[in-house]
């Protein structure tokens, strides 16, 4: 049977955060017809990034880590806490790109971009990263 | 100028509202993910809102000729189904659970825990670099 967390249960927060998050993928598009992936982002930024070359991509990044600093100024620190220790971390790190590599996408392109485009790839995409993520949760919490 | 400015605060606006949805919170990601345990469903609402509020934007935008800044809007093509897409969506769903980070959320992750996050932002990062070496080599 599943247990629901109901002290950290967060409905409206998390429903007005993900308007938010469609709202920006919805500007991007409108902005240069992009889709907002963050994924294939950092791999352009990585793979093809000329040095000295400031373009749409690096900005869209920096932009990201200006909304929780700009959240902070306003309301103060946001609850965030890491369980992972330092190698794990570093291996999970690893997965990560590389999955997110290999499968074209991650929570924001294929999650959200995708499904909302009714693209078969995306939805299977999603499915498939969320049993690998609770398989390994599950698998944690047996360690 | 005016593009790379309203760019900036695109990304303002997808960072703040990961930090509203509780999702630079990799303890309450790994407790979605955690369906056997004490399970916080609190991510099924932010994709909720992303999917419906997306569904419907773009369905808007997609029917102007082009986008504001370029001109044309790029939507993926790729329509198939191939153990490529699996295999790599797997090891992702892997890496995530590990820590409950994935891409976005692991740069907004940077301004709460700047020092542990970095660990997993350069592994990322390499692991991007590789991933693109594995797909030239292997798929």
């Amino acid at each position: 049977m599943i247990t629901i967390d109901w002290t950290n249960f967060t409905p409206y927060h998390s429903l007005f955060g993900g308007v938010l998050i469609g709202v920006s993928a919805i500007f991007l598009m409108f902005l240069n017809g992009r889709i907002l992936g963050i994924s294939g982002i950092l791999s352009d930024i990585i793979n093809n990034q000329k040095v000295f070359k400031i373009d749409w991509k690096l900005i869209f990044i920096f932009g990201v880590l200006l909304g929780p600093i700009i959240y902070q100024s306003f309301f103060g620190k946001f609850n965030s806490e890491i369980v992972a220790n330092t190698p794990l971390l570093i291996i999970s790190g690893l997965l990560v790109g590389i999955g997110t590599s290999i499968g074209n996408g991650c929570t924001s392109g294929h999650g959200i971009c995708g499904i909302s485009r009714l693209s078969f790839r995306s939805i299977l995409a999603t499915f498939t990263f969320v049993f690998f993520g609770m398989f390994t949760v599950f698998l944690l919490g047996k360690l | 100028m005016i593009y790379y400015l309203a760019i900036i605060f695109c990304g303002s606006l997808f960072g703040f509202g990961l930090t509203i949805s509780g999702m630079l919170n990799p303890s309450k990601v790994q407790s979605f993910l955690d369906i056997s345990g004490n399970w916080d469903p609190s991510l099924v609402f932010v994709m909720l809102g992303g999917i419906l509020c997306t569904f419907i934007g773009f369905k808007l935008i997609l029917q102007k000729q082009s986008p504001l800044f370029d001109p044309k809007f790029h939507i993926p093509s790729n329509k198939l189904i191939d153990k490529k897409l699996i295999i790599g969506s797997s090891i992702f769903g892997i890496g995530w659970g590990l820590s409950g980070l994935c891409p976005g959320p692991a740069i907004g992750v940077l301004v709460s825990h700047l020092f542990p996050c970095l660990n997993f932002m350069i592994a990322m990062l390499g692991g991007l670099y590789l991933g693109k070496k594995i797909n030239n080599y292997f798929f």
